[in-house]
């Protein structure tokens, strides 16, 4: 909403401007005994309450497997509901600690916002989501089209891009939340609606008539979205990245919610007891317990498991996507735990 | 006794007054330092750059209204596109006050007709419009009843030729100026045209004084103007020429376009702050002494002349200055613009731009001293306006 983005952009401004200095945000959280995650709390797969109003979605798992494996406890963590435009003043003024709110990855946001990002959750792209009645089955085909889009985000650039490179004409309608986009697009304030195609899918099937719009075939861009730190604790970025990592290379080496205990002390994998804590001291080198891949991933499972739980249900399969390991055709590659 | 005890200078108020003044300053212009100081400091630590190099820097994102501003992609700038955010800002608040003024005058006035239906009328409407938050009321009048109310591009309302109207906005005939003679000659008539407008009322006023007899100056005025410029159409060859807007393949394209959500927002701070406004011309006309119209009354004056002539001249001293409130007020609510999607200064400049650039401290700086700007030359020019029309006693 307006007067809320001009208020948090002017908090952003005074806070920037008032702050003490930098501290080591691992001992803070410690000390307070509880993560602050932003997300973005409206995202259906990514992050959004269920029935119980408790968080769900990929990107709240990544802050629920960084509360298990810093206090043991996934439910040491506060999520706090961000917009595109105020994600990046609300990490960097220390209102979050982490911010894994399907965040794409860009050399300008690493530069010269003061933040890092760590790795990646999911990996997506953009596409299209157009009304059935225009009768339009390209991408190609939208010049002179209105275009509903979300402000402050990738996807409003790498509209104007592909529109400008395709020698297209088209008019923007911008709305401040992803919610109020697709109502104008519902509503036919526009005739085309672009986001992350991950998102479109559940858009879609928000929709007042679902079966009347249709997802165009091309991915229009490149988005690995992952969760962020602030810059300059390299300590904090080492455990957020670390704890992904710990995820990624679970679901390489087998390890589940549910037999994790028991390959803790069974297994003769040393790669699976470094993981796990039960051979050398990973955790204690990154500040935490050596307990702490063991408890991240009893906490929400592996890759694998988060994605099965959360991105499946909207219609997209792992298998044969770039969201696939390594050694599987993907590109989801995690360095080894040595 | 002697004369020799002088007072001391700490006892000197003057001397006491100047130092208390000095401490302030030095305590404000100390803490304005140390806040600047921490921001710089901050900003290093944080790897955050700062500065106004990026207003230069091409915007890389697309602008879907700017009717006055030419926005490019790939070529214009973020200056450029804070200039369309301040235009689309002011252009809806100007239109804004129009209307506010008219519909609270409209309404104040109602309020006070000896006829029930529309005094009571009145009194719903603003209690109504008053008492509902503003942002609600701009969202239900976009997403809930302009958005589905208007029919899709295909099925536009034909208002008249060339005018339609559809659920992306208002679709008018663009005047494109000829490139001859025939443009200036045009230019030129409307000039004669309004001269003699004034020539003829101003005549006619002075008939009135003179005679008693007031001849209809306005309709002579308004014919010459009219002669005048269909003269110019007839003898030159197309000095101005329509671009009717027509359907492509998703939209109307050509001629001009006032986007729904402008349309929406207008309407929601119009009826919101006429509100208000119906209740200062209210409270301005009950100002009037009865006895001004019982005075009118006595010399026969119908109803509407008598507000004309008496009433409201005296009403507006009392009128204007909570009234110039209101339209700061309106000014600044153009901002919750951002719900509907208006391109207006917070949703893209505070907004979009601030996002795309992460330059949170100098676009926000930049932003509250154009809102000041604005109120304060909206203060000045109806300050100046108010001083024309107080009573001047006698």
């Amino acid at each position: 909403m307006g007067n809320i983005s001009l208020i948090s952009g002017a908090i952003a401004a005074v806070t920037l401007a008032s702050m003490p200095a930098l501290g080591a945000t691992l001992d803070d959280v410690k000390e307070r005994g509880s993560l602050k995650c932003g997300v973005d709390g409206g995202l259906p797969g990514f992050s959004a309450p269920n029935d119980a109003g408790e968080m769900t979605g990929i990107d709240a798992d990544v802050c629920y497997a960084l509360a298990a494996a810093i206090f043991g406890d996934k439910s040491k963590v506060t999520f706090t509901n961000l917009t595109a435009k105020e994600r990046f003043t609300a990490l960097s003024s220390g209102e979050v600690d982490v911010l894994s709110r399907n965040t794409t990855h860009t050399l300008t946001r690493d530069v010269t916002l003061g933040i890092n990002f760590t790795y990646y959750n999911y990996i997506d792209g953009q596409g299209f989501l157009v009304k059935k009645e225009i009768g339009v089955s390209s991408a190609t085909e939208l010049g002179g089209a209105t275009v509903c889009v979300q402000a402050g985000t990738t996807t409003e650039l790498n509209l104007a891009d592909y529109f400008r490179t395709n020698g297209m004409e088209f008019t923007p309608v911008t709305y401040d939340t992803s919610v109020q986009t697709r109502e104008g697009f519902d509503g036919g304030s526009c005739d085309v609606l672009t986001s992350d195609k991950s998102q479109l899918a559940a858009i879609r099937s928000e929709l007042g008539d679902p079966d009347g719009a249709v997802i165009l075939p091309e991915t229009i861009s490149k988005e690995p979205l992952g969760p962020a730190v602030r810059q300059g604790d390299d300590q904090w970025a080492n455990v957020v990245r670390w704890t992904l990592f710990a995820l990624i290379n679970g679901d390489e080496l087998g390890v589940t919610s549910e037999n994790a205990d028991e390959l803790k002390s069974g297994s003769d994998n040393p790669n699976i007891k470094r993981l796990l804590g039960a051979e050398d001291t990973m955790g204690e080198h990154l500040g935490l317990s050596n307990d702490w891949a063991l408890n991240a991933i009893k906490a929400v499972g592996n890759y694998d498991e988060m994605y099965t739980r959360n991105i499946t249900p909207l219609g997209l399969e792992r298998e044969g996507s770039v969201n696939a390991l390594w050694s599987k055709g993907g590109v989801l590659y995690a360095p080894p735990v040595r | 006794m002697s004369s020799k005890t002088s007072i001391p200078f700490y006892r000197n108020p003057a001397v006491r007054g100047l130092a208390a003044q000095l401490t302030a300053l030095i305590l404000v212009v100390w803490a304005l330092y140390t806040i600047f100081q921490n921001t710089v400091t901050n900003l290093r630590e944080r790897g955050i750059q700062t500065g106004f190099d990026f207003l230069d820097q091409v915007a890389p994102f697309a602008v879907g209204f700017s009717p006055f501003i030419e926005f490019k992609l790939g070529e214009s700038t973020y200056w450029t596109v804070f200039l369309i955010g301040l235009q689309n800002t002011i252009i809806v608040s100007v239109l804004g006050i129009i209307g506010a003024t008219a519909v609270g005058f409209l309404v104040g006035v109602m309020r006070l007709s000896p006829n029930y239906l529309l005094s009571r009328f009145a009194l719903i409407y603003i209690e109504i419009f008053r008492n509902i938050p503003l942002l609600l009321q701009i969202m239900f009048w976009y997403f809930a009843v302009f958005l589905p109310l208007f029919p899709s591009p295909r099925q536009s309302f034909g208002l008249a030729d060339g005018v339609f109207l559809n659920n992306r906005g208002l679709y008018l005939p663009k005047p494109i100026m000829g490139d001859g003679i025939g443009i200036w000659a045009l230019g030129l008539a409307i000039v004669i045209g309004i001269i003699a407008y004034v020539m003829f009322v101003r005549w006619a006023k002075k008939k009135q004084y003179d005679t008693g007899q007031r001849p209809p100056g306005r309709v002579y005025g308004l014919l010459t103007l009219a002669g005048l410029v269909a003269f110019v159409f007839l003898v030159f060859d197309s000095p101005l020429t329509f671009q009717i807007p027509e359907l492509g393949r998703f939209n109307l394209t050509g001629g001009a376009h006032f986007p729904l959500p402008l349309f929406a927002l207008w309407f929601a701070l119009t009826t919101y702050t006429g509100a208000f406004i119906a209740e200062e011309v209210r409270g301005g006309i009950k100002s009037v002494s009865h006895g001004q119209t019982e005075a009118s009354e006595s010399l026969g004056l119908p109803r509407p002349k008598m507000l004309q002539l008496v009433i409201i001249p005296q009403a507006l001293r009392v009128i204007i200055p909570p009234t110039i409130n209101q339209y700061l007020n309106l000014t600044k609510n153009s901002s919750l613009a951002t719900a509907i999607a208006y391109e207006e200064l917070v949703a893209l400049w505070a907004g979009t731009a601030l996002n795309q650039t992460g330059q949170a401290l100098v676009i926000m700086a930049i932003t509250f001293a154009v809102y000041i700007g604005l109120s304060l030359t909206t203060s000045i020019i109806l300050n100046w306006y108010n001083k024309r029309v107080q009573m001047v006693e006698r």
